[in-house]
C-alpha cells in the first residue's frame, strides 16, 4: 500500500539543489511512498529573517506549518537542513509560549493548532526506508565515505532533539547499511560556512577548505551531506576552495538519499548525480591526494 | 490619619519607581534581559564558545569577548559591540551554545545584537557592504515573491553591494547543469506575505 507523507521542498531544492529533489522524489518513489507537497508554500527566511527580524523569522516557517495543518498533514519531511531547523525552532518557540504564539497568528492572519511532526531526511530514512532497505539493495556502496552532518541538522540539541551534538551516527549507520565505509573524523560538525557562499565568498572558502581538506587527508572518497547549503559550499565553490589549497582537489560530494539511490539501483539520471559541479568519477578518486603529496610519497618509497 | 499615612506610603512608593526608572542604566545587560530574558550573569568566561567559533579567528569581539561586554554594562563598550563587524560575521552556526557548559544561548543573543545594531542604525560599513546587502536582497525576494530565487537574490545582491563580476565564472557551468531556474511569478499567498512583512518589519 503506498504511503503518503507531507513534504516542504524549500526554495533551494527547486534551484541550485534540483539533484536533491531528484534523488528523494525517486528514493520515495522506489519505496512506494508519495511526496505530498505542502500548498502554496513559502520560504522559511533563512539566515536572512532571525538576523534581521525575530517576528518575521517566527510568522514565514508558521504560515508553512499553517499550510501544512489546513492539509491535514500529519507528518512533514523536510530534506534541507536549514528549513529543517527553522521549522522546528518555530515550532518549538510557538508552543512553548502562548503569547508569541497568538502574536505571531495574528500576524500573519491564519491559526495554528497543534504541532506537526517535522521530519528531516536521515529520521524519514530510518522511518520509511530501513524497513524494505535490504531486499531493494541491488548494487553495494563499497567507497569509503566521509559522513559530513554540518550544523543546523543536529543542533541546537534542546530544540531538534535529535542525534550526538558532538559526534552523530545516523548519517554513519546509513551508509554502512548500504555497504559503505565510513571514516572517523573531526570536521562532521564543523561549519561549512553557510549562509556567506555569496556574501563573503571569501570565508566559506576557507571553512570548507578545512572540511575538503580533511576528508582527502583521511582517504574519503565522497562526502556525503544532507544539507542543500553544505553541498553548495563543498561543490559549486570548489574552484575556490582548490585556489585557496594550492591544489585540486577531487573529491565528490554526493546527498545522501544519492547514495542510497544508487546502492538501490538507482540510474544516474534518477538520481541527479551528472548535476553536480565536481564530477562523480569513481576511478578519478586515487588522485584525490594533494599532488605535492603523491610526489612526496612517491619520494619515500623510491 | 491612617488615611494619610496609606497616601505617603502609595506616593513614596510611586516615586521610588519613578526614581528607579529615570536612574536604571539603559545598558545592553538590561536590554537583553528584559526583551529576551538572558542574564549574562550566568557566563563564567570559560571560553568553550570562542574556542569551537568557526569564526572566531576573524572577529574583534570572539562569543566570549561579547558576553564580557555585556557584562560590564558600559555605554561606550555597548555601542563599540554594536557597531563591530563581528556580530556579522556569526553565521548561526550553533555551536557555542551546544558547548556552552551555562547552555546560555549565544546565538539568540548575536540575533538580538544584530537587530538592534540595525534599529540603531549602527551597523559595521564593511558588513554593510556585503553581508546586510544580501540578507536584505534575500528577504526582498521573499517580500515580493514568497519564495527565494537564488538568480534574482544574486543579480539584486549585485546591484546592492555594486560586486557585479562576482561568480561570473560560475554561470556557464549552473547553466548546463539545470541549477539555474528563470524568475516565476511568485506563490498564490503573495499578499499573505506581504502583509507578515508590513507588519514584521518597518519600512526604512
Amino acid at each position: 500500500m503506498e504511503k503518503i507523507i507531507g513534504f516542504y521542498p524549500g526554495c533551494s531544492l527547486e534551484g541550485t539543489a534540483r539533484e536533491y529533489n531528484e534523488s528523494v522524489f525517486s528514493l520515495a518513489k522506489l519505496f512506494n511512498i508519495k511526496l505530498e507537497p505542502v500548498p502554496d508554500w513559502n520560504c522559511c527566511g533563512a539566515t536572512a529573517a532571525h538576523n534581521i527580524s525575530k517576528k518575521l523569522s517566527l510568522s514565514l516557517p508558521a504560515r508553512i506549518l499553517s499550510q501544512a495543518e489546513t492539509a491535514g498533514m500529519k507528518s512533514l519531511l523536510v530534506p534541507c537542513a536549514a528549513c529543517y531547523n527553522r521549522l522546528m525552532v518555530t515550532q518549538h518557540e510557538l508552543f512553548e509560549n502562548e503569547e508569541l504564539k497568538s502574536e505571531v497568528e495574528e500576524i500573519m492572519g491564519m491559526g495554528l493548532n497543534s504541532p506537526i511532526r517535522v521530519l528531516n531526511v536521515i529520521q524519514f530514512i530510518q522511518e520509511y526506508i530501513y524497513p524494505g532497505l535490504q531486499e531493494k539493495l541491488s548494487s553495494p556502496f563499497g567507497k569509503k565515505v566521509a559522513c559530513y552532518y554540518g550544523c543546523l541538522l543536529i543542533r541546537p540539541h534542546d530544540v531538534l532533539n535529535f542525534d550526538r551534538t558532538e559526534d552523530p551516527q545516523t548519517m554513519d549507520e546509513a551508509m554502512k547499511m548500504i555497504g559503505a565505509e565510513s571514516i572517523d573524523w573531526p570536521f562532521k560538525t564543523e561549519c561549512c560556512g553557510a549562509g556567506f557562499s555569496v556574501s563573503r565568498t571569501d570565508l566559506v572558502a576557507k571553512l570548507s577548505g578545512k572540511i575538503i581538506k580533511d576528508a582527502c587527508d583521511r582517504g574519503a572518497e565522497a562526502i556525503i551531506v544532507a544539507c542543500p547549503m553544505c553541498h553548495s559550499n563543498l561543490d559549486m565553490r570548489r574552484n575556490t576552495i582548490d585556489r585557496l589549497l594550492g591544489y585540486k582537489t577531487e573529491i565528490p560530494v554526493l546527498y545522501i538519499t544519492q547514495a542510497i539511490g544508487l546502492a538501490c539501483g538507482l540510474s544516474v539520471k534518477q538520481t541527479g548525480i551528472q548535476r553536480h559541479i565536481v564530477r562523480v568519477d569513481w576511478q578519478r578518486l586515487n588522485s584525490c591526494l594533494p599532488e605535492k603529496m603523491i610526489k612526496e610519497e612517491e619520494d619515500i618509497h623510491g | 490619619m491612617y488615611y494619610a499615612l496609606y497616601l505617603i506610603t502609595l506616593l513614596s512608593k510611586y516615586m521610588a519607581k519613578e526614581i528607579y526608572q529615570n536612574n536604571a542604566p539603559h545598558t545592553l545587560n538590561n536590554d537583553l534581559f528584559h526583551e529576551i530574558g538572558i542574564s549574562s550573569a550566568r557566563c563564567y568566561q570559560c571560553g568553550k564558545c570562542s574556542a569551537g567559533c568557526p569564526m572566531a579567528e576573524d572577529m574583534n569581539y570572539t562569543p566570549n569577548t561579547v558576553m564580557r561586554i555585556i557584562q560590564a554594562e558600559d555605554r561606550q563598550m555597548d555601542l563599540e559591540l554594536l557597531s563591530s563587524e563581528s556580530i556579522w560575521l556569526c553565521a548561526s552556526c550553533e555551536m557555542c551554545i551546544s558547548r556552552c557548559p551555562m547552555q546560555i544561548d549565544i546565538p539568540k543573543i548575536m540575533d538580538y545584537l544584530r537587530q538592534k545594531s540595525l534599529q540603531e542604525r549602527l551597523q559595521d560599513k564593511a558588513a554593510n557592504k556585503s553581508i546586510i546587502p544580501f540578507h536584505q536582497s534575500f528577504l526582498d525576494m521573499i517580500r515580493y515573491t514568497g519564495r527565494s530565487y537564488e538568480v534574482g537574490l544574486v543579480l539584486d545582491f549585485k546591484l546592492r553591494s555594486k560586486k557585479i563580476m562576482q561568480d561570473v565564472d560560475l554561470v556557464p557551468k549552473m547553466l548546463s547543469h539545470g541549477k539555474l531556474p528563470f524568475l516565476p511569478d511568485g506563490i498564490k499567498g503573495k499578499k499573505n506575505i506581504q502583509a507578515i512583512f508590513k507588519r514584521t518589519l518597518r519600512k526604512k
